[in-house]
């Protein structure tokens, strides 16, 4: 408790360091909003919840750092685990995913929970359970006499993880596919009367989804550590901000993911590291507590 | 003969730490199993609220108990900043009054725990309620291992039973199969009382049972009041067995116990009394059997599992039966001019719980 007030104390005292955490919170949310955008993405139009959201971003850390070891720049395993991760959802969707859409969400979820496992203890066996990060070579800039220090690395994701959103977003307005996915999205029956393939959709979808989180994972590698048990922290992550934001509603994810980024900076400094999870887990369930006392005032007895 | 068959059974638990002493803790850990499926399926199956955090109450008792435990001699701050090198050694007296008032309260501190958060997610309905409660076993892990004064990510190492190692293997034993008799008894009452319909109104649609006149919310509570109850006094006795107790992987292990419960209920057939306990059964002795030959790789194995369940075979095994054979049950399905039942209104009439 004292530790907490002196925290609080250093804080108040040294205003600069307020504006260090603010933008290493902010660089970092940018990452985490890519990866719930991917969240809402299949939430919004397959109606899935995806558990193994974190897990797809694990993994694009992994072949990141995968290719660092091989002696190409982590900044390469971007595109790359963007790819491979779309193969992958791909396989994932056809071999799961396909079976549980028209199911109920509990089954959903259930069934990304056990790919989740899967992939956790997959990598657990491939890569092993130490901690990894993937070093980019970038060096850190200083200001206010040393007091904030922030990688360039952090920057460079956050500007990566802008243009690919801005991407993705074109795609979604602009492209044939991303018209259909949006069709589908709104009702799903008449898209399939109007001749759209929506199982292609769904797989199309589920697969961008993965390959957004591999292409987040790829950059959490560089700016941060990883580790094959992680994924369930950025899975609630990704719950939090799409709960806190509605899905469909993109300048909300990017908002929510910020700020999410920005209160867990201030609480893991505040409370120390150790509780850095906790925070996480905790504002979803501060989150899912205020969503449903705004559900509750419009809750009326008649449907 | 169907006293016979419960006859039977106690008998069979009853003897089976002196007819197979090699494998009382497997055994034990079985039983535990059935109580995981049990409550488990008071809220999932019954009542229609699939929680995926239902394990906190199971640590949430296995660290009451243990804080009672010591606390009632010791300072409990001393006790787990010194992480071992204070030397416990409880008389008989000491030892079993700690038990008995340890287990006492994890009941009713995990009953009363079940009241705080019940106040939170019941507000939630479907996949949020299974995120909520996942968010709040996930959370409490990741507080106790920050909170020193029950020892942190460290652990508490239990008091040792002052008898030889294999009184405490049969006491411990004993314990579960007598919990888990506990657990079933109380819970067939239940189902056959006004609650067990109530709960069933509410899974089935829960709107119209709240303009009925239920008042729905305080069901909700009771129901995983009396699960939770019976989980935190389980967390209080394996607490116990493993004499060591820790955070992530004993107390509020979430991708192990957390999820088998969920498993085993899917996989005898949710919804039913006898489900949960054939699918604990089955589960658990598959596990055992196959565990050490899988050399790594068990963890994939349970994931695959737990995505075949859920794909292909969600009805379980009693809701597989209860297709093919409804007359078994005593549910008559109707008929049209010709004798043979009609497959699909078979599986429409048996199956309440898979329309959610």
């Amino acid at each position: 408790m004292e530790q907490i007030i002196g925290n609080l104390q250093v804080l108040m005292s040294v205003p600069v360091l307020n504006i260090g955490l603010l933008i290493d919170g902010l660089l970092v949310g940018a990452v985490f909003a890519l990866a719930a955008y991917g969240l809402a993405l299949v939430w919004g139009v397959m109606n899935v919840k995806n558990l193994a959201q974190g897990d797809f971003v694990i993994a694009g850390g992994y072949i990141a750092w995968w290719l660092g070891n091989h002696g190409i720049h982590p900044l390469f395993g971007v595109p790359a685990a963007f790819v491979v991760m779309w193969g992958f959802g791909w396989i994932v969707y056809v071999l799961v995913i396909r079976h549980v859409i028209q199911r109920d969400l509990f089954t959903s979820l259930l069934a990304t929970f056990g790919v989740a496992i899967v992939m956790q203890q997959g990598m657990n066996l491939m890569f092993g359970p130490e901690t990894q990060t993937a070093d980019a070579g970038f060096p850190s800039i200083s200001m206010f006499d040393g007091l904030v220090n922030i990688g360039i690395v952090r920057f460079i994701g956050f500007v990566m993880a802008a243009l690919l959103a801005l991407a993705v977003v074109l795609f979604m307005k602009r492209s044939r596919m991303g018209q259909a996915i949006r069709a589908t999205s709104q009702d799903a029956r008449a898209a399939r009367v109007l001749g759209i393939d929506t199982d292609k959709v769904y797989a199309f979808t589920y697969s961008l989804n993965a390959a957004i989180c591999g292409a987040a994972g790829a950059l959490i590698v560089m700016i941060w550590v990883i580790q094959p048990f992680y994924g369930i922290t950025y899975s609630i992550r990704s719950f939090v901000i799409v709960t806190a934001a509605g899905f469909g509603n993109l300048p909300g994810v990017i908002a929510a993911g910020l700020g999410m980024g920005v209160i867990e900076q201030f609480g893991g400094f505040i409370f120390g590291s150790l509780f850095q999870q906790a925070i996480v887990v905790l504002l979803l369930l501060v989150v899912l507590a205020i969503r449903q006392m705004q559900q509750m005032r419009v809750r009326q007895v008649v449907q | 003969m169907k006293a016979l068959l419960y006859i039977a059974i106690l008998a069979a638990g009853i003897a089976a730490p002196f007819v197979f002493p090699n494998y009382t803790n497997q055994i034990a850990v079985l039983w535990l199993m059935i109580v995981f499926a049990l409550t488990w399926d008071v809220l999932g199956g019954q009542m229609g609220y699939n929680s995926l955090g239902n394990i906190f109450f199971f640590g949430a008792g296995m660290y009451i108990c243990a804080l009672f435990q010591i606390g009632l001699y010791y300072n409990i701050g001393e006790y787990t900043a010194a992480s071992g090198a204070i030397k416990v050694d409880y008389t008989h007296q000491q030892y079993f009054t700690g038990l008995i008032v340890g287990t006492i309260a994890a009941g009713i501190g995990s009953s009363l725990l079940a009241i705080v958060f019940g106040w939170i997610v019941f507000a939630l309905r479907g996949p949020y309620f299974a995120i909520g409660t996942l968010g709040v076993a996930v959370a409490a892990a990741e507080l106790v291992t920050g909170w020193d004064w029950v020892g942190g990510g460290g652990g508490i190492s239990l008091p040792t039973f002052p008898g030889g190692p294999d009184t405490a293997k049969q006491l411990f034993y004993f314990m579960n199969f007598a919990l888990a008799v506990a657990t079933f008894a109380t819970l067939r009452w239940l189902y056959s009382t006004r609650f067990g319909l109530a709960i069933n109104a509410i899974r089935d649609d829960e709107d119209k049972a709240d303009s009925m006149g239920l008042h729905t919310e305080s069901y909700k509570r009771v129901a995983w009041m009396i699960a939770a109850f019976f989980l935190g006094i389980s967390g209080a006795v394996f607490g116990n067995m493993t004499g060591f107790i820790e955070p992530r992987e004993v107390a509020f292990p979430t991708v192990t116990f957390g999820i088998f419960m969920v498993l085993m209920v899917l996989l005898g057939g949710k919804g039913t009394l006898w489900g949960p306990v054939i699918g604990a059964i089955v589960f658990h002795v598959i596990k055992e059997v196959t565990w050490t030959y899988l050399l790594g790789w068990q963890w994939i194995a349970l994931g695959l599992l737990i995505i075949v369940i859920v794909v292909y075979f969600q009805q379980g095994i009693l809701g597989w039966i209860m297709e093919k054979k409804p007359e078994w049950f005593g549910i008559v399905v109707e008929k049209k001019d010709k004798p043979a039942p009609r497959p699909s209104a078979a599986g429409a009439a048996v199956q309440p719980g898979a329309a959610e």
